[in-house]
């Protein structure tokens, strides 16, 4: 079930059509030539899976109209709610007006403007990086995960609120909780 | 010939220009050009509107040489499959060089309309200050600029009669550009911003509209909710083209009444667009303006569902044109089939394109019923689920009237959904019966086999659209060898490679543009053809994962990710960015 995030190129090989009989789905060709997805193996029938592959530019639907359709069931805004540690009011922003994580992260610059400031996913945590904030969000679960690690499309869906966190806050989160369980220790003896 | 131009010498030049005044096509005008050397000066003179499908096959200098009486100018400029992602944003296509050329030779330009193009505020701000008889600015797919540039227009053209932005992206500044048309603005025949996605002076659009006495064209954006709409009718019953923004009210609410009292005394609209917020529920509401429409675009309308659709439909039985989501259904199509006998053009786009909900998708069905019910129907793109040959081969004896036929099959390689074959029978039936098919777009899976089919029926083919399709190099040898009118071609993930492609160079002049993505080609064979051919700007992108370093040259049999080849006049062009290489 494997979903790759829009804006990553998939290999994409065609099978050569079943000769007449059934297996029409797709054999996998080794012939360096073709082209066949190889996710799209039939069940039989050759029914398609119910995976689908991400592909740049298929459906060849124009960007224009992929940005401003209601992409999802119900009509397309998903606006949540943006905190930026320091800033005076929250703000809101509508995921469904953007494809991806680096559009995001520069909407949040303007929205707060921070230019440059704002690390992009993982990379943000390491220490060589300039950028004084970390974006990271609330999923369906209410957990706190750091943005860029699952495919833009499944975030666009679980996300429920961003916050633009102060770096130093995420590098020493952990020594924070454990300079407070200090203390709570110290105090307590 | 001798004689022929004794003849013709018989006519002062004076009638000759008369007569070529009602060629109204750039083709025929062409044409007329190569007869003789008077007529191509004479030609050229009286040439009022230019067409450009390639704004590097020229430049701005020939083109003021050539015709030095232009008014009205029409360029694209990036490919199409740059509607797709697959070019880089600064690849191109920048309209200055051009507006500044016609200021700087007196052009009296009326009227600019850009596909695809680079458009600057500054341009803007040019073309608004240079030409006092601006008449008309029409922005397709466009980007670059923001509302700053159309404040520019909208100050400065006196005599502004159409501003019609469609799909741009534009950087809105959140000005008041709206409001920058002066009140001595009384001219607009037709204004479109429903790409807009900002706040607008609903106010001063009313004013606007409320002197514009000749408007006949008003679409609207997001922002301009349906109370705000009603009262800009009141002032605009005469108008024949409409496109709503948000379309969302209390169905049982005053306004409600009002808008559909005001619908019902806007007895002109025959083309209706927007409602790109939507309640169902205030539909009913239009239901006056459908019995005459001859043009629907619902494709932006989120969350209508089949069943609403079909309601609306059922009162459109003139329709000639339906722009559309999926979400209709099969049952829709149906619906469509048997109301709107005069249907010509039908765009199914798919409304979910991450593929969670695969019930809302169209199936062959749907193209069937419509095939059945709507015999003069001649232009199809149809996003669907699955196809099947026996579909195809239907409908190609039901409609042999096809102009344009597009098929995108949601799955690019998916076969024949009850046979596994390819689709080739069923592309193959299309081009045969469909004598007059000028664009083809294929899908599904495919083999060398259906590109026997086209290069040996489509006679009138001009642009091809390839993707994912065929086995080998002979695919593509038998449609540059068949279709010999064929203008475009653009193929993307496709087993061709360096035999298809210099097997007959020569062919590249008589096209405009070639477009090859993740195919075969190295980068050898296309040095080798760019330096046979002197008259093709052979370009290469790149850029991304395949990125070879610019200090080294490439290997020759390094596989190249991304080809645009053009035939040009005038050489490589000299603003070509850092990762697009003119070989």
């Amino acid at each position: 079930m494997e979903k790759i995030g829009a804006g990553l190129e998939t290999e994409l090989r065609l099978g050569l059509p079943g000769g007449g009989g059934g297996g029409g789905g797709c054999e996998v060709e080794k012939n360096e030539k073709k082209r066949v997805f190889s996710e799209f193996c039939g069940e039989g029938e050759g029914k398609v899976a119910e995976n689908k592959i991400e592909v740049v530019g298929w459906p060849p639907v124009a960007a224009y109209r992929r940005k401003n359709s209601g992409r999802f069931s119900g009509g397309g805004k998903m606006y949540v709610k943006v905190s930026m540690d320091g800033a005076p009011f929250l703000r809101k922003i509508d995921l469904s007006m953007h494809e991806g994580y680096s559009e995001l992260v520069n909407a949040l610059e303007q929205l707060f403007g921070c230019f440059g400031n704002i690390g992009e996913t993982g990379e943000a945590l390491k220490e060589e990086d300039e950028c004084a904030y970390v974006p990271i969000y609330e999923d369906k679960d209410e957990d706190w995960m750091l943005l860029g690690d699952v495919p833009w499309q499944m975030f666009s869906e679980t996300c429920k609120r961003l916050r633009i966190m102060k770096r130093e806050d995420a590098a020493n989160g952990f020594g924070l909780h454990a300079k407070d369980l200090l203390k709570g220790l110290s105090n307590e003896d | 010939m001798c004689l022929f131009r004794d003849m013709m010498s018989y006519f002062p030049e004076e009638v000759l220009e008369h007569v070529f005044d009602f060629l109204t096509s750039h083709r025929d005008r062409n044409a007329v050009s190569l007869v003789c050397k008077s007529w191509y000066s004479l030609e050229r003179f009286s040439r009022e509107k230019v067409f450009i499908g390639n704004c590097y096959a020229v430049n701005p200098e020939r083109l003021i040489a050539r015709f030095p009486r232009v008014r009205s100018l029409t360029l694209k400029g990036k490919p199409h499959f740059a509607d797709f992602n697959l070019v880089p944003h600064d690849w191109g296509g920048d309209v200055y060089p051009w507006i500044e050329a016609m200021t700087k030779n007196g052009i009296n330009l009326e009227e600019l309309r850009l596909k695809r193009m680079l458009v600057s505020d500054e341009s803007l701000e040019l073309l608004a200050k240079s030409f006092p008889n601006f008449k008309s600015l029409v922005l397709v797919s466009c980007e670059g600029f923001t509302t700053d540039g159309l404040a520019a227009i909208a100050s400065n053209c006196r005599f502004l009669r159409e501003l019609d932005l469609q799909e741009n992206e534009v950087d809105d500044r959140k000005g008041h550009w709206l409001s920058c048309f002066p009140d001595s603005c009384t001219s607009l025949v037709s204004l479109n911003f429903a790409c807009l996605k900002g706040e607008v002076n609903v106010a001063a659009l009313e004013r606007l509209v409320a002197r514009c006495h000749n408007l006949r064209s008003l679409r609207v954006n997001h922002a301009v909710p349906l109370e705000a709409l009603q009262k800009i009718l009141v002032k605009a019953p005469q108008i024949n083209d409409l496109g709503t923004g948000s379309f969302v009210h209390d169905p049982d609410s005053e306004t409600s009444k009002k808008m559909k009292n005001t619908l019902e005394n806007c007895k002109s609209v025959r083309s209706l667009s927007g409602f790109l917020d939507v309640n169902p529920h205030c539909l009913p509401a239009v239901y006056p303006i459908c019995t005459d429409l001859t043009s629907l675009n619902l494709s932006y309308a989120p969350g209508i569902y089949s069943n609403e659709l079909i309601k609306l439909i059922c009162h459109c039985k003139k329709l000639e044109r339906l722009w559309i989501l999926d979400t209709i259904g099969d049952k829709g199509l149906g619906a469509v089939a048997s109301t709107c006998k005069e249907l010509q053009e039908l765009r199914v786009f798919p409304s979910d394109l991450y593929g969670a909900d695969n019930a809302a998708a169209v199936t062959e069905e749907g193209l069937v019923s419509i095939s059945a019910g709507c015999p003069k129907l001649n232009s199809l793109l149809y996003f669907c689920q699955q196809m099947t040959n026996a579909a195809l081969i239907t409908v190609a004896k039901n409609c042999p009237n096809f102009i344009r036929f597009r098929l995108c099959t949601l799955n690019p390689v998916i076969p024949d959904a009850v046979t596994n074959l390819p689709l080739d029978e069923g592309f193959g039936a299309i081009v045969q019966s469909c004598k007059g098919l000028k664009r083809l777009s294929v899908s599904g899976r495919l083999t060398d086999q259906v590109f026997l089919y086209i290069g040996m029926y489509a006679e009138q083919l001009e642009m091809l659209s390839i993707a994912f399709a065929g086995d080998s190099d002979k695919g593509m040898l038998y449609v540059l060898n068949g279709c010999k009118k064929l203008k475009k071609l653009e193929i993307r993930d496709s087993p061709f490679g360096n035999a298809a492609l210099l097997s007959d160079m020569g062919k590249y002049e008589t096209m405009r543009s070639l477009w090859m993505s993740s195919c075969e080609v190295t980068y050898g064979a296309c040095k080798t053809l760019a330096e046979k051919m002197p008259t093709l700007n052979v370009e290469i992108i790149n850029e991304g994962e395949d990125q070879v370093e610019a200090s080294s040259s490439p290997d020759a049999r390094h596989r190249v990710e991304k080809m645009y080849l053009y035939r040009t006049l005038v050489g490589p062009r000299r603003d070509a960015p850092d990762f697009v290489w003119t070989l």
